[in-house]
């Protein structure tokens, strides 16, 4: 007898698939956030799926924090061209020349904590009312709690206490002048089901998140590559070193593991084995036990 | 994590809830799922371990590991919906980890909406207490296929078998009464980790499989509606491009039934009939889709369809009417205003409902209806009758889940303030 069951692969893109209609149809404005990272690539891929044969329906913006690895850059550039999306950059080089937010300093500056500005910026001059992330709930503890439309008001900020009950698949979007909404197709996706969806799906990524041979060194037992935007202390020595990135951002917070996954089925090999999360090696959350929670709350994703 | 790239690809997913109170022990249950399923990372590992030490607590707490928010941390208890994930070789689960409290019925009643299967708490010292009553009737309420009571802290009892078999004798008596189709009883402790993950050995006399050993083969395969085809259309796909000039295609998931192209349909609420031309999706057109689905669908006339409409087969319709009787769960601290209006959405449809009537509210420990009472507050359920300002395609929440819950907004707020489900009259 024929079972009509679905994979849970499956069950999961149809859920990604229906959230990017429902932004389509109940936002004037939405924008897809790109980060040329796995998740984000996996939400373009799914936001395609949802609208063929038409184009998306929206643009891309990369939150561009001036410290990309260069790959990211390369790949991005070619993506949108592929998909034939609009792309607008939010630089975070541009808030720091305008003075609205001021650079850390020291050894372990990142301009991740900056980026909440330039989005919340970029989000008012294009007047978005629904910014579509890739984050996932398996990522970290208070994105556990998060809901697929994730309501936030004019400051842009998240109120953990009073988030709008999300039942069955009806999502409330309706909204306030000013007030907008992040939203996360994703939501229900663990690392390991990106992955294989990337594998079943042939979905094209940049290369950092395969095995390759880079300059790199240790700090407090992260593997950071050398790049002129990171101030090496004289104990830290380059060497180097045959690695991939699990998750990328920001090169200054994005750390490497050593790895000889050079292709799909060896990442999910090494996924499947592997005992930490993939933000452990994120050195902006290891701030403090509360770091992700208290960024969200400012409007960070 | 363990989970091989082959038989990953074919696994299914498996949605449930949590639902117990503040010291039964549900946190811990879900720690030792997690933690003996190999779900847990080191990091996240290490993490407890330090908060555990801190706190002065002997060994490592596994409930820390599903207390998220910092406010949380700091009372000890839940209070929100928090989900959580694992897989085994055979499945992947979400679980909808929701706070048992009397307070947070409309927390129970969120994680409850999308699961398919219902994980009871019962303290073997205490037996069945105010809240189980609450916790089974929710889950009936909420038509979750599914109910699993896991009698805990049976080390604390001596893991007697006279403790569990008379604690299920109770709950059977009280829950034929509800309409709950499947369910099934454990002896654990999650503290110890007797049959959550590993079969106990202080419980020889317990045949049944392990609280995992169940979530991996219960049969969830017909938890869809296969029957009555249901499909709201979301979105309208017209891409006016020269490779796809006249292309209208309707995009939305399906709520029920099997679809296939040829088969006669009606749109509602037009009522023309066609016949599907195709079923489309990015890697291709398709032969037949089904729930939970999301494709296109393509039509051989040009009839008039919009966001709100729903594609159906000619001879089963859904009922279409102004008027609908539900069982609400109201989730805000503003009450419920009698001939209020709100804002109402049911599947893709958007309109504006008054509340004609409030019914019975009912007393959700002893199932009680409470005719006289007409306040409904936060975590109050009640039954009313509305009237909406148009017309909406439904069916009743117990045929079909998607096609029978609406939700109520307040027009000032924009808050989701009420979780019907729809009674077929």
């Amino acid at each position: 007898m024929r079972t009509y069951n679905l994979t849970h692969i499956k069950e999961l893109e149809s859920e990604a698939i229906y959230v990017m209609r429902e932004v389509a149809s109940q936002f004037e404005n939405p924008v897809l956030l790109f980060s040329g990272g796995k998740d984000s690539i996996v939400c373009a891929h799914i936001a395609r799926k949802a609208f063929f044969p038409s184009k998306i329906p929206f643009p891309l913006m990369h939150v561009d924090t001036g410290h990309n690895f260069p790959e990211t850059i390369e790949f991005r550039d070619k993506f949108i061209e592929k998909i034939g999306a609009n792309l607008i950059v939010a630089s975070v080089q541009k808030s720091i020349d305008e003075g609205k937010v001021i650079e850390e300093k020291g050894y372990n500056a990142s301009r991740n904590g900056l980026q909440t500005v330039t989005l919340l910026d970029a989000i008012e001059e294009h007047k978005f009312d629904a910014a579509i992330g890739g984050a996932r709930r398996d990522e970290e503890k208070a994105r556990a709690k998060e809901r697929f439309f994730s309501h936030r008001d004019e400051f842009g900020q998240w109120d953990p206490k009073n988030q709008r009950p999300e039942l069955w698949n009806i999502f409330n979007g309706m909204k306030h002048f000013g007030e907008n909404f992040r939203v996360f197709p994703i939501s229900n996706w663990t690392e390991m089901d990106v992955w294989q969806y990337i594998l079943a799906e042939g979905i094209e990524l940049p290369s950092l998140y395969f095995s390759h041979q880079r300059d790199c060194f240790v700090r407090d037992g992260v593997i950071m590559s050398e790049s002129e935007f990171i101030p090496q202390k004289p104990e830290e020595i380059t060497q180097e070193m045959q690695v991939r990135f699990r998750t990328i951002g920001d090169m200054t917070c994005t750390g490497a593991v050593a790895s000889d996954a050079d292709s799909l089925e060896k990442i999910i090999e090494e996924v499947a084995a592997t005992r930490t999360t993939e933000r452990g090696t994120r050195s902006d959350d290891k701030r403090s036990e509360a770091a992700m929670e208290d960024r969200k709350k400012q409007g960070y994703f | 994590m363990e989970a091989d790239s082959n038989s990953y690809l074919d696994m299914e997913l498996l949605r449930f809830s949590t639902a117990g109170s503040v010291d039964d022990g549900k946190s811990t249950l879900i720690g030792r799922l997690l933690y003996d399923s190999k779900s847990i990372f080191e990091d996240q590992y290490e993490a407890i371990e330090l908060s555990s030490k801190k706190k002065g607590e002997e060994g490592v707490n596994l409930a820390l590991l599903t207390d998220g928010l910092r406010s949380e941390r700091e009372q000890g208890i839940t209070i929100d919906v928090a989900y959580r994930y694992f897989a085994t070789p055979k499945r992947k689960f979400i679980i909808a980890d929701t706070p048992g409290h009397i307070q947070y019925t409309r927390n129970m009643v969120t994680g409850a909406s999308t699961s398919n299967l219902s994980i009871i708490l019962i303290d073997a010292r205490k037996g069945i207490i105010e809240q189980t009553y609450r916790h089974t009737f929710i889950a009936s309420l909420l038509g979750i296929p599914h109910v699993v009571f896991c009698i805990n802290k049976m080390d604390l009892v001596e893991y007697k078998e006279e403790v569990f078999e008379q604690i299920k004798k109770d709950v059977e008596a009280f829950a034929s009464k509800l309409d709950v189709k499947d369910i099934h009883f454990i002896p654990i402790s999650a503290l110890h980790g007797d049959n959550v993950v590993n079969a106990s050995k202080n419980m020889d006399w317990y045949q049944g499989g392990t609280l995992l050993y169940l979530l991996e083969n219960i049969h969830i395969g017909s938890d869809h509606n296969h029957i009555d085809c249901r499909f709201p259309v979301q979105y309208v796909i017209r891409p006016q491009t020269d490779d796809y000039h006249d292309y209208r295609g309707y995009a939305g998931r399906i709520a029920g039934g099997i679809f296939k192209p040829g088969d006669k349909v009606v749109a509602l609420p037009s009522g023309f009939g066609s016949t599907i031309k195709s079923i489309d999706t990015l890697d291709g057109s398709i032969d037949e889709a089904f729930a939970p689905m999301s494709v296109t669908i393509t039509l051989d006339d040009e009839i008039d369809i919009s966001r709100g409409d729903m594609i159906v087969r000619e001879n089963n319709q859904p009922t279409v009417s102004q008027d609908l009787d539900v069982m609400i769960c109201w989730l805000n601290e503003k009450k419920l205003q009698w001939r209020g209006k709100y804002a109402i959405k049911h599947t893709s449809s958007d309109a504006r409902c008054i509340i004609k009537d409030i019914k019975y509210k009912v007393d959700i420990n002893t199932l009680h209806r409470l005719e006289e009472d007409k306040d409904i507050e936060m975590n109050d359920i009640a039954r009313i009758s509305l009237r909406t300002t148009k017309p909406l395609f439904f069916d009743s929440y117990k045929r079909n889940r998607y096609t029978g819950s609406v939700i109520l907004i307040d027009e000032m707020t924009n808050e989701t303030v009420g979780a019907g489900m729809i009674i077929n009259k």
